[in-house]
């Protein structure tokens, strides 16, 4: 019974009118508390942090460079998830989401991709290398293209947000294969992922160690980036809905008159 | 079906369907080559095997836009949705028909061409085989993006676009067999990823295409 | 105040303008056209009710 309520409680969001007074009741919450996290964040990792021995000051750009990174990758994964729910249940706002979410993932993997090629210039001597990171990462952002350009170009929207979705789906899995095909293709500069890995959390992992002073700054970050993704999809979402509803409305109107 | 593929092929062959153009656009990106990186033949040979699988993967790309664009138009598409076949079967000899009449002539012609790029002998053979387990990959995929712009005015480029991040696997292991091949090392590893990728995409995608196809024919 | 960045200044001060410049252009473009639609929705609705 309890399970069923709940489930019937997290559906009622697919109500366009319920979501947005909720969003609207929540968004201010997820505005301040990103940009305090942000903002904590940011300051604690560029003006208390020391420099790293071998990376020297550039080691403040992972603040930015590793959530932006992994947002970039967990906004698509949100874009499936989405896609999937529009599919199989067929509830408008979630479709609305993914088209809201794609452009926040466009500009998190171009800030994952500048600040690498920054960080990179004076590390490896290269603002670019084809290296299977970066690489993989390019591909994402071609898919991120492709996508925006797909629901721009479709005028009816429901049919715009099955083909979007059907194409999340399909390149998912390409995107997926893509990263290994590249690994395959050539073996990287970049090191591997080095901030969640237990030991880097413990502090005993010796080899390759994000340490506490530089993780504790970069988790707050990591959390504001997260708060502040949450914010600009709810936002977005909320703005997408109401298009959508002038698109009705004016239908209706021509119908009338 | 069978009835679908030869209607296909003959459309193709005749009234200038675009047999012959995939194989004249490989072969004057082919001859382009050397003019962009220069005409040492040493270098020519290290490009050789990805150059020209670039060049066979643009050649299908560039005959994707009609590959459903004109039975769009004269309402045959929507006989065919229409029909007892199902639209699964439908997009699967589309894809086929696209594949004998643009894949298998470039797979023909590579090795006459990769004596223009100097390939190293040894090269030929993988050159053939890569491309022929790859291309039917490329049709498949391309077949994909043609179902989801098929509606669309203007949707050549925006074709181009979804279609290219699809590629990047088929591209990826295929010019590394190719290459390979060409420096006499071991080619198995590649090869049995690219016809993985390719076995798959013709086994699931086609039940994409036809899902994406009926949306656009709804 | 400023922390000494050494001979890296230039490359974490252009990462951090690049990647707040993009932030808040994100930002402030989502929060216009969002205040454009809804603005434009509530004429449409009013307009709506008036003429039932």
């Amino acid at each position: 019974m309890s399970i069923a309520s709940k489930a019937n409680s997290l559906w009622e969001y697919a109500n366009p009118k319920k979501f947005l007074t909720t969003t609207e009741r929540v968004l201010p919450f997820f505005w301040v508390s990103s940009a305090a996290f942000l903002v904590v964040g940011l300051v604690w990792g560029f003006f208390f942090t020391p420099d790293d021995y071998k990376q020297g000051s550039t080691v403040k750009i992972i603040y930015l460079h590793v959530p932006s990174a992994l947002m970039a990758i967990n906004c698509w994964i949100m874009m499936l998830a989405t896609s999937l729910v529009w599919l199989v249940r067929r509830h408008h706002v979630s479709a609305l989401a993914a088209r809201a979410a794609a452009p926040v993932g466009i500009v998190m993997t171009l800030i994952a991709l500048a600040t690498g090629a920054i960080w990179g210039q004076p590390m490896w001597g290269t603002w670019w290398a084809w290296d299977p990171r970066l690489t993989s990462f390019l591909i994402l952002f071609l898919f991120y293209l492709g996508y925006v350009a797909l629901w721009e170009a479709i005028e009816d929207p429901d049919t715009a947000a099955d083909l979007t979705s059907v194409l999340c789906l399909v390149g998912s899995v390409f995107a997926f294969l893509s990263r290994y095909a590249v690994n395959f293709w050539n073996q990287g500069l970049h090191q591997g992922a080095s901030v969640m890995r237990a030991g880097a959390i413990t502090g005993t992992d010796t080899e390759e160690k994000v340490s506490n002073i530089f993780f504790y700054p970069l988790l707050l970050c990591i959390v504001g980036f997260v708060l502040l993704f949450i914010a600009l999809v709810f936002y977005r979402t909320g703005t997408e809905i109401r298009a959508r509803r002038i698109k009705a409305l004016l239908a209706r109107e021509r119908v009338n008159a | 079906m069978i009835a679908l593929l030869k209607r296909d092929l003959t459309l193709a062959f005749r009234a200038g369907g675009g047999f012959g153009l995939g194989l004249a656009f490989f072969l004057i990106v082919t001859v382009l080559v050397p003019f962009s990186v220069g005409p040492q033949s040493s270098l020519l040979s290290t490009i050789a095997p990805g150059g020209l699988w670039l060049g066979a993967l643009l050649a299908c790309l560039l005959s994707l836009d009609r590959l459903l664009a004109l039975d769009w138009e004269d309402g045959s598409l929507d006989l065919l949705a229409t029909a007892p076949l199902p639209l699964e079967s439908v997009v699967t000899i589309k894809a086929l028909a696209h594949w004998i009449t643009t894949g298998l002539p470039l797979v023909l012609a590579a090795p006459v061409l990769g004596v223009l790029l100097n390939l190293p002998v040894p090269g030929f053979f993988w050159l053939v085989v890569s491309l022929a387990i790859g291309t039917p990959a490329l049709s498949v995929l391309g077949t994909f993006g043609a179902a989801l712009t098929v509606g669309l005015k203007r949707g050549g480029l925006l074709l181009s676009l979804l279609v290219l991040p699809l590629y990047v696997p088929t591209l990826i292991f295929g010019a590394e067999v190719a290459r390979r091949g060409a420096t006499g090392m071991e080619t198995a590893t590649p090869l049995l990823m690219l016809a993985g990728i390719t076995a798959a995409t013709i086994a699931l995608l086609p039940f994409a295409s036809a899902a994406v196809l009926r949306v656009n024919l709804r | 105040m400023m922390p000494d960045l050494g001979k890296y200044a230039d490359t974490v001060l252009s990462a951090y303008a690049a990647s707040l410049l993009l932030l808040v252009a994100l930002v402030v473009f989502s929060i216009l056209r969002g205040r454009k639609v809804r603005a434009e929705m509530e004429k449409v609705e009013q307009r709506m009710t008036r003429n039932g």
